[in-house]
């Protein structure tokens, strides 16, 4: 018997069956079977072009999946785009970022779901200028983002500073599951460590995360599980408590295998 | 210390030396414009020391040559309710070259509508349809003519949201079925002689009427809507658009009907204006319109420009088309400099933004 169906779904945030991509002739991902259950912070590793971001981008709907299945929330879901996903409660921070350039900070936190008022008037309802602003510098403050001026548009920004606007976005509104695709890959130290604090809060506040990230320490420090994918396939389903940095490389690398990796992980 | 740290986490951002708006550059290039014409009308000695932008015949109740200023507006101003629809389109990352043709062929099917039935106690010579399309109230050929923009806008972005065809290819294929249109509605036979509540449409300083209004409308629409915000995030970067949610198929149907419905309303006013239309109508308004967005600082790479920024290229392109011949440079000359200008202007926006992009 197949164990999947053995779960508690109550207790299951997210599932993928089988979830597979392909581009073409390149098997970007794979036959991937993931389990994430509320509350719970699981870390993705593995070598650049692995397939992580592809992972991210079957589930949250910016690409149609090749075949598979994706369960969120106790239903099997279709999203048709990204806004199907946020509606159904995904944020995401995607490695490219998804921020416009010629708009400023808060323009790009509040794009596709912007405050209004004289709602009747369709797709040419006013935007609400004031509140937004008011909104940006409370999100800001929150994640400790250094920003000289929100009115600043992206394109004059910094790398950092538009990672930090990209993760103030998805932090600032609620969400049955957040995924950060490489959230503090331009960030010094500082920034690093307010991200890390910000994962923190969602971990207290029992909201699951998947988080990609190439950095050991902060994977080793912050999540309870990690998965590694190599070659398009998850090849480890680890404990974090059983397991060390030198054993997760092992993994992305290929020196070690899984012989039967398990999707529930230890618990 | 005068200077205030304003920023988020302590960093030091001085208020007072914010940068200009480009629409403030554009502004002074249109009073160095006027005050070339003026130098060069006293130093050409066939000029007689006329002056370009001021009163000289001695008349002491004005201050300003008005019958000129009052030339340039009515002149931009039809091009220049097409150059607002226009700068949506480039905003949003796309081209509209359908614009020209498309003010011939509304121009041709909405004056068909608005025939008065009598022309001097005879029969109008002109008429198009039967007894029943006389002296129609002043609204039908209006909402013919808008319903026709709309319809040709909604098939211009259907093709370039739905399909993988550029604007350009789209609305070229557009420009000659328009042009088509135009001169198959009559078999090339103008049409003429609107009612008198048509032809006030157009009447006196009407047009420029209409340009500021609309120009307000768009502006509004542009800064101070989600449909303007969408607009300006799609051209920016088109896939951001798409992974915050916006319907960006759906946008761009409506940045193209918007446009299309302006070029309309265009035909209507220059139809009433002239009290005629024709199949030729409206030769090179699709690329005057581009100019003056272009001139105006809209980035052809799409998400930056503004409304006030078309208005004020539609001013320069009027004070050049008038200085030109205000200095009696030949018609032919004038097409020729034009063209550079448009060019000399695309130059120094692409000039402007790698310098503001290395100061960054
Ligand atoms: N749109 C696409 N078309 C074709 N191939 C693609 C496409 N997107 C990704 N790939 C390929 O799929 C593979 C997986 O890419 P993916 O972006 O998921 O890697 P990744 O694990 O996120 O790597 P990184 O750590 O560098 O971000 C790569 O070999 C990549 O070249
Ligand atoms: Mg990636």
């Amino acid at each position: 018997m197949s164990g999947i169906e053995l779960h508690d779904m109550g207790d299951i945030i997210l599932e993928t069956r089988d979830l597979t991509k392909h581009y073409g002739g390149v098997h970007a991902l794979e036959g991937a079977d993931f389990i994430l259950r509320k509350g719970e912070h699981v870390a993705i590793m593995g070598d650049n072009g692995a397939g992580k971001s592809t992972f991210v981008r079957q589930i949250t709907g910016v690409e149609q999946r090749t075949r598979g299945e994706v369960i969120f929330d106790g239903h099997p879901v279709h999203f048709d785009g990204p806004l199907d996903a946020r509606k159904a409660g995904i944020e995401a921070v995607f490695q490219t970022l998804a921020l416009a350039d010629h708009l400023d900070v808060p323009d790009n936190l509040f794009l596709g779901r912007e405050k209004t008022f004289m709602n009747w008037l369709g797709p040419f309802r006013f935007l609400d200028y004031k509140g937004m602003r008011q909104d940006t510098l409370d999100a800001l403050q929150k994640t400790g983002v250094k920003i000289p001026n929100i009115r600043n548009t992206i394109q004059n920004m910094s790398g950092g500073q538009r990672q930090c606007v990209a993760i103030a976005r998805t932090a600032s509104f609620h969400s049955k599951l957040t995924i950060m695709d490489e959230p503090t890959a331009a960030l010094g130290v500082q920034e690093t460590a307010q991200v890390e604090n910000i994962i923190r809060t969602l971990k207290e506040q029992g909201e699951p995360l998947i988080l990609i990230s190439h950095n050991m320490r902060q994977v080793m420090d912050l999540v309870d599980r990690i998965v590694v994918f190599r070659r398009g396939r998850i090849v480890a389903n680890l404990n974090r408590d059983e397991t060390d940095g030198q054993d997760v490389v092992a993994y992305i690398t290929g020196a070690k295998t899984q012989p039967e990796y398990d999707v529930e992980g230890v618990t | 210390m005068a200077q205030q740290s304003d920023g988020i986490g302590g960093l030091k951002y001085d208020k007072s030396k914010k940068a200009w708006p480009n629409e403030f550059n554009i502004f002074i290039a249109l009073i160095l414009i006027v005050a070339i014409f003026e130098a060069l009308g006293q130093i050409l000695p066939y000029m007689n020391g006329q002056s370009f932008l001021f009163d000289t015949q001695d008349r002491f109740d004005t201050i300003f040559n008005e019958a000129r200023l009052r030339i340039i507006i009515l002149q931009v101003a039809i091009i220049g309710i097409i150059s607002l629809g226009v700068t949506q389109v480039i905003i949003s990352g796309g081209i509209d070259l359908s614009s020209g043709p498309l003010v011939a062929a509304t121009a041709m099917i909405v004056m068909s509508f608005a025939q008065t039935e009598l022309v001097n106690g005879n029969p109008n010579p002109k008429a198009v349809f039967g007894p029943w399309a006389f002296d129609l109230p002043i609204i039908v050929p209006i909402i013919v003519g808008l319903a026709f923009g709309a319809m040709i806008g909604a098939i211009n972005g259907t093709f370039i949201a739905f399909t993988r065809i550029p604007p350009f290819i789209a609305t070229l294929g557009m420009f000659l079925i328009c042009r088509g249109i135009a001169q198959w509605w009559t078999r090339g036979q103008p049409v003429s002689f609107p009612t008198e509540a048509y032809a006030w449409i157009g009447s006196g300083m009407m047009p420029v009427i209409w340009f500021i209004l609309l120009a307000i409308l768009c502006h509004v629409l542009l800064r101070y809507t989600v449909y303007g915000k969408h607009t300006y995030a799609i051209g920016s970067n088109e896939d951001a658009a798409r992974m915050s949610g916006i319907n960006v198929k759906r946008h761009k149907v409506l940045v193209y009907m918007i446009a299309s419905m302006l070029a309309a309303f265009a035909a209507i006013v220059l139809s009433s204006k002239n009290l005629t239309a024709q199949s030729g109508m409206g030769l090179f308004y699709e690329l005057f319109a581009i100019a003056m967005a272009v001139i105006g600082g809209i980035s052809l790479t799409g998400g930056r420009g503004s409304i006030i920024g078309t208005v004020l290229g539609a001013m320069v392109f009027g004070v050049i088309q008038s200085g030109f011949t205000y200095v009696k440079l030949d018609a032919y000359f004038q097409l020729m400099a034009m063209g550079a200008i448009i060019i000399g202007a695309v130059v120094l926006d692409q000039w402007r933004q790698q310098r503001a992009a290395s100061r960054s």
